[in-house]
């Protein structure tokens, strides 16, 4: 991508934020803030993909913004885990929009400055994360990213959507200053920095019990990772447009927890340093308790965002389960876990929305023969499914490969037993949507002839499957950068 | 003329103009003069600060030479709390014109003349280095500022200021007995002379219950638990402005003449050895900061609730204190300084409330985010400030507080600071929650966003608050050099 500008990381970061008060700024004008919503959108996916060449060549280009104290700098550096993550968000932006768009203006919403200009924070919220060089920036743009989408969330404003969307800012909030903000505190006491290093800054200052405990704060403190038992706020976020549940609830705000999760286990402890705390074997457990709970919730939910959310739980469970096993193997099928499954559950949202669109259902049960009705978007659905579950072609095979693996060669037997188990269980919860929408009849009374959601929706969710199938083929990309990890 | 020369006159504009003012007419001159002496007083503080950091500044009152006659002796502590008085009242002027014509529609000439008298006696306070001109300045600033709180426009004000009169006299009774024991022991009645000659005639009885009588007395002026009865309703039911005056100054002097003391006057080592201060203090400090939090968290007059909130933030100031190290005092100066950005903020936010619907109740703020969203984005935002969200200034102060309690072992401290912290959000929630979430009660007559006269100052506050929050240079420095000049041998030595 070399013949790309190489913006400055903050700049980057700044795109969508500017976009967003462009929008606010344009509040009179629905055309002018769709215009800006696209041009942002691009813009920033130029600018994430600009940076690719110099993170492929190893380098890292790094900014110091301001120094707000000694030794707590706002400063910005582009490394390949943030690099996977940016890239994740920002090319799948730019599919969202249309989406977005069409289903903002065909499912009737009002507000849609608000929602669009809140929309490009989240993602300046995402790629700030993304680029962080310290644990400070980092919690900034995690509060940024929480307080952004409660907007989205409450957008309707009934009682139902303002009531999950206080679950959602409390758990995200409580989680984050209650056990992030003190585990940050006491890394910097300990240590005297808080800037992320290849191989962690722990080891050395902290003895194996207090790195456990501290261990414990961080994850149990990083709520967007939904390990149990902070993993309410997810399905309540579903009260949200399926917009907001696609981009972000699948992609943005949940990445971004499993990517801090991710960037702990191995830009601040390190993976040797984590192999001899006693205590992540307990959080690893905890991951896949979440991981089997979840897909046992996840097979009674009637509701299919619903389903499709505590499916996200168990999946980011994976990742998690990914940083723990402390294993490059294992962290390395993390990191292309995020991808695989951020552009599988993406579809699966997106489908569910234009089904919405499309006939108002929302119940699994509802969804009898709809394939005669909506062929390409229950098509897409089984793509996504496939991906999710890792099944060839698709993509979320090589990440799903990589964790089993790393989890055998970590000899830990049952998270290895959880792993198949939970494919299994993908497959119950996932499937049968596909199969009652092709292979049951259609109810009495809805004629069998062609009624899709609008062409703004159905094409992007063509996109991102198409996407996640080419991933089984390009897999090649996120490996290598994840292999630059430990390089 | 020399800034040596200058410095006094931060002082004396507001004591001339209040003079004047008082016997000007009609509702605009008392004001415009009013705010035009705080702007001179704190564009002086502002230029004493920088040539007080570098070395300390004496001005002899009428050329006869300290200890004889009166000297003021600036260094970086005091430089700095007046700098913050100052501003304070320059800031917040802007605000009251609008505010005040509503509340204190009669006579403003005498009450803006006596809000000049509460200022000049905060600044000469901070300024001087004479143990008995604090008393007296002391003095003319409680009676002042008793006055103004009785402007308030409810009744109980009244009861509040008389109150606070009983509890603040007593403090400044207690702070006189003190001085006069320190000069029946020394003759001197000089700060840095008592410095000089208190070593010969330590551990005597004398002098151990002349520092006991000052640190409680002036615990009193600081609102210090279990001392703070006077401050909730005082700050209630005081005028608006009056309130957002005496939230940024009155605590912090009173805080400042404390340390003054124990670590200048009388020297730190001594005072800790003689009082166990470092319990004591740090005991009523986190009392202080959970009492405070706690009785926050179930007030539905927000001034009320805010008032509380400012008994817990002493809390944290006198933790700072408690801990006797650099880190400590600077954390106990930062806080000071940001908790004032802080607490003038709010009031502000939640004044512009009470003069757009007349009530701050808790239960008559339903559903007013969406007609006043400005007042209320206000209120959040320095609301994230005093619970200490990073990008605010409240963020600095409580980490270098953290930082200060780790260094000196006190794990268990960061725990306890986080914990009221999480009290600080809910408090701020329950008002976010009843602003946006709730519906405006039925028959309620629909409101105007506020004017611009009242959020301009708010909202300037409210950008202070985040400025400070990441240029830090300024108030960290500051507050690092007051640390080191009040702990370092003999601060106010030349």
């Amino acid at each position: 991508m070399n013949w790309l500008p190489q913006v400055s990381p903050l700049t980057v970061v700044l795109i969508p934020f500017i976009g967003a008060a462009l929008i606010g700024l344009a509040a009179r004008s629905w055309k002018t803030q769709q215009l800006i919503s696209w041009t942002t959108s691009a813009l920033f996916l130029l600018a994430v993909l600009g940076q690719l060449g110099a993170v492929l060549a190893g380098e890292t280009p790094r900014q110091l913004v301001w120094e707000i104290l000694p030794g707590l700098p706002i400063a910005f550096s582009i490394e390949p885990l943030g690099m996977i993550f940016a890239l994740l968000a920002s090319s799948l932006w730019i599919v969202a929009t249309p989406y977005a768009i069409g289903y903002m203006v065909n499912g009737g919403y009002t507000s849609l400055a608000r929602f669009f200009a809140c929309y490009a924070i989240a993602l300046g919220a995402a790629a700030g994360i993304a680029f962080a060089d310290n644990l400070l920036t980092m919690f900034i743009f995690y509060e940024i990213l929480s307080v952004s989408t409660y907007p989205l969330v409450a957008h309707t404003g009934t009682a139902k959507a303002r009531q999950g969307a206080r679950t959602y800012l409390g758990i995200l909030l409580l989680t984050s200053i209650c056990f992030w903000l003190p585990a940050m505190i006491w890394t910097f006491i300990a240590t005297g920095t808080l800037e992320f290093a290849q191989g962690g800054i722990l080891a050395g200052h902290l003895g194996p019990t207090q790195a456990g405990l501290l261990l414990l704060l961080f994850m149990f403190g990083t709520g967007k990772a939904a390990l149990m038992p902070f993993h309410r706020w997810l399905p309540s976020a579903m009260v949200a447009p399926t917009p907001v549940s696609a981009l972000l609830h699948a992609v943005a705000v949940v990445k971004a927890g499993v990517f801090v999760a991710l960037k702990l286990a191995l830009y601040v402890f390190g993976l040797d340093f984590l192999a001899e705390i006693p205590l992540t074997d307990f959080v690893l457990y905890v991951a896949t308790f979440t991981m089997i709970a979840a897909s046992l919730i996840a097979i009674h939910q009637d509701n299919l965002k619903a389903r499709l959310a505590y499916s996200t739980v168990s999946q980011l469970a994976y990742i998690v389960v990914g940083a723990l096993l402390a294993t490059q193997v294992a962290a390395i099928g993390g990191g292309m876990h995020m991808v695989m499954h951020g552009y599988g559950k993406i579809t699966l949202f997106f489908c569910a929305g234009a089904i919405y669109l499309a006939s108002h259902k929302t119940l699994v049960s509802e969804l009898d023969g709809i394939g005669r009705r909506m062929p390409f978007t229950m098509a897409a659905f089984l793509l996504g499914a496939l991906c999710v579950i890792g099944i060839p072609p698709m993509g979320g095979l090589w990440s799903k490969w990589h964790l089993v693996t790393g989890a055998f060669e970590a000899g830990h037997a049952v998270v290895l037993a959880a792993f198949l188990l939970s494919t299994l269980l993908n497959i119950a919860y996932l499937l049968p949507p596909v199969l009652r929408a092709f292979l049951k009849p259609l109810p009495e009374g809805e004629p069998a002839t062609l009624k899709e959601a609008p062409l703004m929706c159905v094409v992007p969710l063509t996109l991102t499957a198409a996407g996640s199938m080419v991933l089984f083929f390009a897999a090649g990309l996120p490996h290598r950068l994840m292999q630059l990890v430990f390089a | 003329m020399a800034i040596v020369d200058l410095m006094p006159f931060s002082v004396l504009a507001p004591l001339i103009a209040s003079g004047v003012v008082a016997l000007l007419p009609g509702r605009f001159w008392p004001w415009a003069i009013t705010l035009l002496a705080a702007i001179v007083a704190t564009v002086i503080a502002a230029l004493t600060l920088p040539a007080a950091l570098e070395s300390t500044l004496s001005y002899p009152f009428g050329n006869w030479p300290p200890p004889i006659g009166i000297e003021y002796r600036v260094d970086a502590a005091n430089a700095f709390v007046a700098l913050l008085v100052a501003g304070m009242a320059a800031l917040s002027l802007p605000w009251a014109k609008v505010s005040i014509d509503r509340e204190v529609p009669e006579r403003q000439g005498a009450f803006y003349a006596l809000f000049l008298l509460a200022l000049a006696g905060l600044l000469g306070i901070t300024l001087t280095g004479d143990a008995f001109n604090v008393f007296v300045f002391l003095e003319i600033s409680s009676l002042a500022t008793y006055a103004l709180i009785a402007h308030g426009r409810d009744r109980r004000a009244l009861l509040a200021s008389f109150r606070y009169l009983i509890m603040g006299t007593i403090g400044a009774t207690f702070l006189l007995i003190g001085i006069a024991l320190l000069y029946m022991m020394t003759g001197t009645l000089n700060m840095a002379d008592l410095a000089v000659r208190l070593p010969e005639v330590q551990h005597t009885r004398t002098v151990d219950a002349a520092l006991a009588f000052i640190v409680v007395g002036m615990g009193l002026k600081l609102a210090m638990l279990p001392l703070h009865l006077w401050l909730p309703n005082a700050y209630a039911y005081a005028p608006n402005f009056v309130t957002i005056f005496l939230a940024g100054t009155a605590t912090k002097v009173a805080l400042y003449v404390m340390v003054r003391f124990i670590f200048t006057v009388f020297g730190g080592e001594y005072s800790f050895t003689v009082l166990p201060l470092a319990i004591v203090l740090m005991a009523l400090g986190v009392a202080g900061m959970f009492a405070g939090s706690w009785v926050a968290m179930f007030q539905d007059h927000l001034k009320r609730m805010l008032a509380y909130s400012s008994v817990a933030q002493v809390g944290y100031m006198v933790l700072g204190v408690s801990l006797f190290s650099a880190a400590g005092l600077t954390a106990a100066f930062l806080h000071m300084f940001n908790h004032a950005l802080i607490k003038v903020a709010l009031f502000m936010a939640v004044g512009t409330i009470m003069y757009r619907i007349g009530s701050i109740k808790l239960q008559d703020i339903r559903g007013l985010g969406r007609q006043m969203p400005w007042t209320l984005t206000a209120f959040a935002l320095a609301g994230l400030s005093i619970i200490g969200v990073p990008t605010t200034a409240g963020f600095i102060s409580k980490w270098y507080l953290i930082l200060a309690a780790a260094e000196a072992g006190h794990w268990w401290l960061v725990g306890l600071i986080v914990i009221t912290s999480m009290m600080a959000v809910y408090y701020i929630w329950r008002v976010i929650e009843a602003a946006w979430m709730q519906e405006r009660p039925a028959g309620s007559p629909a409101v105007r966003e506020a004017p611009l006269a009242l959020l301009a100052p708010t909202w300037l506050m409210v950008a202070l608050n985040f400025y400070f929050g990441i240029d830090t240079r300024l108030t960290v420095g500051a507050s690092t050099a007051a640390a080191e000049a009040l702990l370092g041998v003999g601060g106010l030595m030349p």
